[in-house]
């Protein structure tokens, strides 16, 4: 049985290397080039390049311990690289290999913190003025109140943080660091330390800050919803490293790396062999035109008979109760999520995958199912591990 | 600056955890500034002959002062833990009535200093006191003595057994019920429940309550002597005024080598109580212990304790206050506000300089976690466990040895002594007072800096302020209440001072302290009462103002 899956976007080169030339256009602000930093035994980041472009937003997104908090405080000038150079207006702000460092009170660049860090012992209003150190009085008072205005918290200039909700401290947060109007704006998992509830209006409600004062921005979060939802570009890090930077809908869509594929949304693997031009999986045959990156140099590298894992997300996979004797597996798993089902199911050959259901459709744990496969989309896939 | 310029500049790895070098060097001078003390009971002990230091330290008496001093180390220990436990749970875990009223009223002998307490015990108990006054006419001709071993076992536990009190209480406290509860379901008895999980929890507590009161017990000066055992403190104080100046420095050492041993086990508790499990805040009403009809007991014996460390001593000496006309003037004769003036002056002088001299060695113990900063940390604590009669000999020693090199050279290069001394003066002596007390504000600073987010002081420099800037601005106000709490305490424990005061005041300068002092053998306690009482209202109200920073911390 041999599934045609017709690519929509066949008219789009599929070369990875080549999707950077499509984002949207931008001078760089800020670059980092080949830094590296450490503590005492573990490596943090290493060998970390990534430019951002004038008034765009770049998530940076990743599992805890993955680097991205290190690059943040590079960046806002709290640490020094270890190698490695960051530029800001092609001015070198911190070069390990010439040692240089501007401070960070002398760089621009305002950080909005994990845990808000509001001065205590100030009102909002002066939190907000803090870093105005320039200004006269009326410059700085009229300044606060935009900025108070901005973020809808005009009438809490005079509390103390103690006094404000989780989310008017973010709002204050983030007027703070406005308020100089730097270059670059940094956000530090901005919404880890507020309410589940709160997150979503709360994401939209910084985006349309953002998007009004025109700052350029790097949000650092681990919560893929929030990376995707609200950046310009992703970036995915992963053990220090840049895994894949892109439009948040290729990057989910074209994962360049098994690690990207597996960390942004359910993922499971059909295992397949090379033969004629074409893909041999447990499920049918997949022409190679079906595949994203075919053309990629390293498809032509294949030898026959060479092993490659094709992703398959639950939206592409339907199963179906059969015989025995006709199935392709067996299901493991039932997850009921409310509106839909997703099974899991493990292949006759040993590979794990999932598949998505509407709620009506109930199959049971060890059930023989067949499985189709229904993507409308190309197939991404690598090379067996 | 451009941009360039900056690049040029040396790549100074300072942001990167490594220490600052002037704080590191500035704390390392106070820390050595504390340990200095040491260094001058050394060098004399050296000057000392081998042969007659060993004559000394093997001598009958020598042994037997070493015996009486254990002695009453282990016996007021082991009462205070008999008081402070039982009191601690009481007021914790059952449902005593007013519960608030009796946790600070059992605190509160904390504010009396034991000297006192012991001064208003001999009037009380004394051979010509109060109580051998009432029962003369009943025939009863003489009462057990109060002096002694068991006289001073009994007034140094009823004011060190807070120590063992708080500490246990701040177990119980923290103590999570529901620990107890998981160890029941898991098949354990009640009883097995308490000795395998409840007691190990506390332990800790109360063993370094317990060796707070150790320490207390051993380096006390003021009580033993007024109660005429002798110990250590007491023979040392004896042997410095009878000029057996080596005997006293020896007696010294053998003092320190005992404090350090229990320095030592103090530690190792201190290390096996970072395994303690702080639970959630523990759910009091569900957990408390129903007195039932053991209510009245043990509301005699809260009543009975805080009769004997604070009624008893109050009343008497406001009994002495009213009582006679005659008294009256004679406490007017007697007794200065001078000498108020004088505690007030050099108290609060220790206590500046403790504020000022603990930012930096707190804030590098609380900032930069390494070595170095934990070993200036600890150093400043060796004043501290050095009992006052130790560190008063030690500064004279230093005082007539700078006195003397000092006016050599003085006589040498001028032809003349005119070389200021320090013998006596009172920069020694408040230099005596912060090698002391520096911890209490040592401590209450780096917790206080503990508390303060690193983020803050990073905003503030995102915000364009400098390192310096953004210590004046943001951490200096935030550490306020607690530089000026441990302050404050610096302060209490100050004026209550007795040895260092007793040996390195200036001739003529008179505080409450020596005041009362001077009128030990008198037996005109009458004029104790005055600047008795005046100590007393000075150390609560101090302890007024470091409760009410907690409440603001």
């Amino acid at each position: 049985m041999t599934r045609h899956v017709h690519d929509e976007r066949s008219a789009v080169s599929t070369d990875r290397s080549a999707e950077s030339t499509r984002e949207p256009e931008g001078d760089p602000v800020l670059s980092l080039e080949g830094i590296a930093r450490s503590y005492a035994t573990e490596t943090a980041l290493s060998e970390l390049s990534v430019s951002v472009r004038d008034g765009e937003v770049l998530t940076l997104l990743g599992p805890s311990g993955c680097g991205k908090t290190t690059t943040l405080r590079l960046v806002g000038g709290l640490e020094r690289p270890d190698a490695g150079r960051i530029e800001l207006h092609d001015d070198a702000i911190a070069d390990a290999d010439r040692g240089g460092f501007v401070p960070a009170e002398e760089r621009d660049i305002g950080l909005v913190f994990q845990d808000f860090a509001l001065f205590p012992h100030m009102t909002a209003a002066e939190n907000v003025g803090f870093g105005l150190n320039d200004h006269s009085k009326a410059e700085r008072r009229a300044r606060v109140e935009e900025l108070l205005a901005l973020v809808d918290l005009a009438d809490h200039g005079e509390d103390y943080p103690g006094e404000l909700s989780g989310g008017q401290k973010q709002r204050i947060a983030l007027a703070r660091s406005l308020a100089p109007e730097p270059d670059v704006l940094l956000l530090d998992e901005p919404l880890s330390n507020l309410d589940v509830s709160l997150r979503v209006s709360m994401r939209e409600e910084i985006r349309r800050i953002i998007d009004e004062t025109g700052v350029t921005a790097i949000w650092v979060t681990h919560d893929q919803e929030e990376a995707l939802s609200v950046a310009d570009r992703v970036g995915i890090m992963n053990d220090g490293r840049l895994e894949q930077i892109g439009r948040p809908e290729t990057v989910f869509e074209r994962p360049a790396s098994r690690f990207v594929a597996t960390f942004l949304g359910r993922a499971g693997f059909l295992s397949a062999t090379v033969a004629d031009g074409v893909l041999l999986t447990e499920v049918g045959e997949l022409d190679a035109d079906a595949l994203v990156g075919v053309e990629r140099s390293d498809w032509g590298a294949l030898s026959e008979e060479a092993a490659v894992d094709v992703l398959v997300r639950p939206d592409d996979l339907r199963v179906t109760p059969t015989s025995p004797a006709d199935a392709d597996g067996t299901i493991t798993r039932r997850q009921y999520q409310g509106p839909s089902f997703v099974y899991r199911v493990e292949t006759d050959g040993g590979d794990t995958v999932q598949s998505l259901h509407g709620h009506t459709e109930v199959f049971d744990v060890g059930e023989s199912v067949r499985l189709d496969l229904v993507a409308n989309h190309p197939l991404v896939w690598f090379p067996s591990a | 600056m451009s941009v360039a310029d900056r690049l040029a500049e040396p790549f100074d790895r300072g942001g990167k955890g490594s220490h600052p070098i002037g704080l590191t060097l500035l704390s390392g001078a106070i820390a050595a500034a504390v340990l200095s003390p040491l260094v001058w009971i050394a060098m004399r002990v050296l000057q000392v002959d081998t042969e007659y230091a060993r004559s000394i330290l093997v001598r009958p008496t020598t042994v037997e002062i070493l015996l009486t001093s254990l002695a009453l180390v282990a016996a007021v220990t082991g009462a205070s833990i008999l008081l402070g436990v039982p009191l601690a749970f009481l007021t914790v875990r059952t449902d005593l009535p007013f519960r608030r009223f009796w946790t600070i009223a059992v605190a509160l002998p904390l504010v009396i200093p034991s000297y006192i307490g012991a001064f208003t015990f001999v009037m009380a108990f004394g051979p010509s006191g109060e109580l051998a006054d009432a029962l003369a006419p009943l025939g009863i001709g003489s009462i057990p003595s109060i002096y002694g071993f068991w006289g001073t076992t009994l007034v140094l536990t009823l004011y060190t057994y807070p120590y063992v009190f708080i500490t246990t209480r701040a177990s119980l406290l923290s103590f999570d019920q529901g620990l107890v509860e998981a160890a029941r379901t898991l098949g354990t008895s009640r009883r097995e429940a308490f000795r395998r999980v409840t007691l190990p929890q506390l332990l800790p507590g109360i063993t370094s309550g317990a060796l707070l009161v150790a320490l207390y017990a051993l380096s006390d000066f003021g009580t033993p002597s007024l109660m005429r055992l002798d110990v250590f403190t007491r023979v040392i104080y004896v042997e410095y005024n009878a000029f057996g100046r080596e005997t006293a420095a020896l007696l010294s050492v053998q003092l320190l080598a005992i404090t350090a041993v229990i320095l030592a086990i103090e530690s190792r508790i201190g290390d096996s109580n970072r395994g303690a499990y702080v639970g959630t805040s523990p759910k009091e009403s569900e957990t408390t212990v129903s007195l039932g009809r053991w209510t009245a007991p043990a509301l005699g014996f809260c009543a009975l304790v805080v009769c004997l460390c604070l009624v008893l001593p109050i009343g008497i000496l406001l009994q002495w206050l009213v009582r006679s006309p005659e008294g009256a003037t004679r406490i007017a004769s007697g007794f200065r506000l001078e000498f108020v003036l004088n505690s007030v002056q050099v108290s609060l002088a220790a206590a500046l300089v403790c504020a000022v001299a603990a930012v930096p060695v707190a804030y590098l113990a609380a900032r930069h976690r390494s070595r170095l900063a934990e070993l200036f940390d600890r150093a400043t604590y060796v004043g501290y466990a050095m009992p006052g009669i130790v560190l008063g000999l030690a500064l004279v020693f230093f005082g007539v040895w700078y006195d003397a090199s000092a006016g050599g050279i003085s006589e040498t290069l001028l032809g003349s002594n005119v070389a200021p001394g320090l013998y006596q003066t009172l920069p020694l002596l408040i230099f005596a007072y912060v090698v002391r007390f520096l911890p209490q504000a040592v401590g209450a600073t780096r917790s206080s800096v503990r508390r303060v987010d690193r983020s803050l002081t990073e905003a503030a420099r995102t915000l364009g302020r400098t390192r310096s800037a953004a210590f004046r601005r943001i951490t200096l106000p935030l550490i306020a209440p607690g530089v000026i709490g441990g302050s404050a305490l610096v302060f209490l424990t100050t004026m209550k001072e007795l040895p260092a005061t007793l040996l390195l005041h200036p001739t003529g300068f008179e505080t409450l302290v020596t005041y009362i002092w001077g009128l030990r053998e008198s037996a005109d306690y009458g004029a104790v009462a005055v600047p008795a009482l005046a100590l007393i209202v000075v150390s609560a109200l101090s302890m007024v103002v470091i409760l009410s920073q907690e409440d603001n911390a």
